[in-house]
């Protein structure tokens, strides 16, 4: 049965992770579009205080998607946004350690996904996933188009989330083929706003890496994700997209460009540390991280410029426009030694002056 | 007076901005972990003093490798660490003629080189990578030259006794990427690498212990320690045979006859050639016809190409 016509010409559009920045600045972003009608934001929670003002304009509903899906089908949307996926536990938070994260990227998408199927409006879902999604083994490919299938089950606790995310969006594409269905599969973001694990990490003095490797490293920046997830939206584009900044960049690359000193650890140390991290309750780094640092990830964008018509931000860019916001200059900044390679240049031809070298002089 | 040209000034303000460079990260690397700064100015000279000065190594064949195009360089792999890789990467890059920019080999690697960190990174960072389909096809899209060796360790950990014997050609693989990206097979036929680390053994339990597919026992390693490590200086003889158009069979991928057929002709082509180049080596080291009458098997069938190559 078709359901009644609804008064106003737009959409609605529900969100999920408004509580979050990405969630509440695709929000945002929607609600400010003259093609949607009404945005409503889903959070476990009040958002924090310096989300507030995005979400001006946006309906919240706070509902726990882990017990309370039901009230994101009572909203009858046309549009669901899944950007409740947690990319790691709460380091804040005892009670939010990895249990926690598994049951609202697991359990909470699965409640999200059997609410759609019954709701009779729905015409879309667009979902963020990652490019964890692909694993990490030593006989992965260099890069992964769309098609890859991930050669082992990684031992980073999001990337397993991944996993099973994606397999029950399989599940609901079966079940509702006239559906639209969207998965954007994001690289780590970055930006001169973002707060992530890898930008906290870009901004200690000295950064630990794995002893041995330098992984290939791709990052999306956030004004980026922003635009593809809200495009996803008001545009239709079916299918699963890698979503990243062209390019690559190598860690120590980018350890250097941010002037900060590497700390190579070898593998196993790391891990070990990471699990004692867990144990501490303190979740900056985990085998997620440990994973990424070991095996590079870098996806083919190919698929998304073609279908959206627009290509991100190199990695390279991205990269910088993080290192211009938010990491202050660290001891080996790009000026600091092109001062020193000036000082040194210019300290070696005052020596020869005094001491001329006649051999290596030729006239030219 | 100040027109003067200053050769060291200009050496040391060159070799100060590239630590910069590298200190600062301003470089570039792509998709596959290639970086172009690191290899021309670290990596190639170091292996060109072995290629030109240790193994003297000739090269034939120039003019078959394409001056721009994917194509795909198959070559008989060797010498207990693969070294032969390397200096096939060294003479192609060096002995490409023509216009444009100089070339690449990109070489596809067995995985345990990735498995094992430092290794992992400077295979990459030469241009190197992981040998699967997708890698190689990848590559040869974009119109790179990529070497492939389809006997893999089973070539490059073959005991001594076996030198020149071609192994079994994998699963034709190589064959498969050619066809589905169209890129013409070169053959390459390696003689020399065989000798420099003569395997006459193997210590499993060392091999299982390093995580490596082999521990060789040569007649200087490991009983001389890091000096047994000192490849001999054999005199090496690289030939780049005519290339193999893929075209006609390329919808044909799918069919295993015409995948193992093809597979089989370039080993054909790379054993006779090896038989070849081996005689005429062993002719000018040593100007006696019989010097090889107590080899293995192969190289009597190898002797009229042998009177037809060494004029």
């Amino acid at each position: 049965m078709a359901p009644p016509p609804r008064p106003g010409t737009g959409q609605v559009v529900a969100v999920t992770g408004v509580g979050r920045y990405l969630g509440a600045r695709v929000a945002s972003r929607l609600a400010a579009d003259p093609r949607v009608d009404h945005v409503i934001g889903v959070a476990a929670e009040p958002p924090r205080p310096e989300l507030a003002p995005l979400l001006e304009r946006v309906e919240l509903v706070e509902a726990d998607l882990v017990t309370d899906a039901a009230t994101v089908g009572a909203l009858d949307p046309d549009v669901v946004v899944h950007l409740g996926v947690v990319t790691g536990p709460d380091s804040g938070r005892e009670d939010r350690g990895r249990a926690w994260m598994k049951e609202q990227n697991v359990i909470g998408t699965m409640q999200l996904l059997a609410v759609c199927q019954r709701a009779t409006r729905l015409r879309k879902l667009v979902l963020r996933s990652s490019t964890a999604a692909y694993g990490a083994s030593f006989n992965d490919p260099a890069v992964f188009t769309e098609e890859t299938e991930p050669r082992e089950v990684p031992r980073g606790g999001f990337a397993r989330d991944i996993l099973d995310i994606e397999g029950y969006v399989r599940a609901f594409r079966r079940r509702c083929p006239e559906a639209i269905v969207t998965v954007l599969r994001l690289a780590p973001l970055i930006g001169s706003a973002a707060d992530t694990t890898l930008t906290r990490y870009f901004a200690q003095p000295v950064v630990p890496t794995v002893l041995g490797r330098d992984p290939r490293l791709q990052f999306l920046h956030v004004d980026d994700a922003l635009d593809i997830l809200h495009r996803s939206v008001v545009e239709d584009h079916p299918g699963t997209y890698n979503v990243a900044g062209p390019g690559v960049i190598l860690l120590s690359q980018a350890i250097r460009r941010a002037g900060r000193v590497p700390l190579p650890v070898v593998e196993s140390g790391l891990s070990s540390a990471a699990a004692i991290a867990k144990r501490l309750g303190w979740y900056g780094f985990g085998l997620d991280q440990v994973d990424l640092f070991v095996h590079g990830r870098v996806v083919d964008t190919t698929r998304l410029t073609k279908e959206y018509g627009v290509t991100p931000r190199t990695t390279a860019e991205a990269f910088a426009d993080f290192l211009r916001g938010r990491v202050p200059a660290g001891v080996l900044s790009a000026e600091r030694l092109a001062g020193v390679e000036r000082a040194v240049l210019a300290g070696v031809r005052r020596l020869r002056r005094w001491a001329p070298v006649g051999q290596g002089r030729e006239s030219g | 007076m100040t027109q003067q040209v200053d050769v060291w000034d200009r050496r040391l303000a060159a070799g100060l901005a590239f630590l910069r460079r590298r200190l600062a990260g301003a470089y570039e690397v792509d998709e596959f972990g290639f970086d172009p700064e690191l290899t021309d100015s670290v990596f190639y000279p170091l292996l060109r003093l072995l290629y030109q000065r240790w193994f003297r190594t000739e090269l034939r064949g120039v003019e078959n490798l394409p001056a721009t195009g994917p194509a795909l360089v198959v070559a008989n792999h060797s010498g207990t660490i693969g070294l032969d890789a390397m200096m096939l990467a060294v003479g192609v890059h060096d002995a490409q003629h023509g216009p444009g920019p100089r070339r690449y080999l990109r070489l596809l690697g067995a995985d345990f080189l990735f498995r094992a960190p430092v290794l992992s990174e400077l295979t990459r960072k030469s241009g190197g990578t992981l040998a699967c389909q997708p890698d190689a096809e990848r590559l040869l899209r974009g119109g790179e030259l990529v070497g492939v060796f389809p006997e893999g360790l089973k070539g490059v950990g073959k005991p001594y006794r076996d030198r020149y014997r071609l192994q079994r050609f994998g699963r034709g693989g190589f064959v498969a990427a050619a066809l589905r990206t169209g890129a013409p097979i070169l053959p390459v036929s390696i003689v020399g690498a065989e000798e420099i680390y003569p395997k006459i053994g193997d210590i499993p339990p060392l091999a299982r212990l390093l995580g490596l597919p082999y521990f060789p026992v040569t007649p200087t390693f490991p009983w001389l320690g890091p000096l047994g490590l000192v490849p001999l200086p054999s005199k090496w003889l690289i030939e780049i045979g005519e290339p193999i158009d893929t075209t006609p069979w390329r919808g044909q991928v799918d069919d295993p006859l015409v995948v193992f057929n093809l597979a089989d002709r370039v080993r054909q082509i790379i054993q006779q050639t090896l038989y070849r180049l081996l005689d005429e080596r062993s002719h000018r080291l040593r100007p006696r016809p019989d010097a090889h009458s107590d080899d293995p098997a192969g190289h009597r069938h190898a002797a009229p190409h042998a009177a037809a190559g060494s004029i």
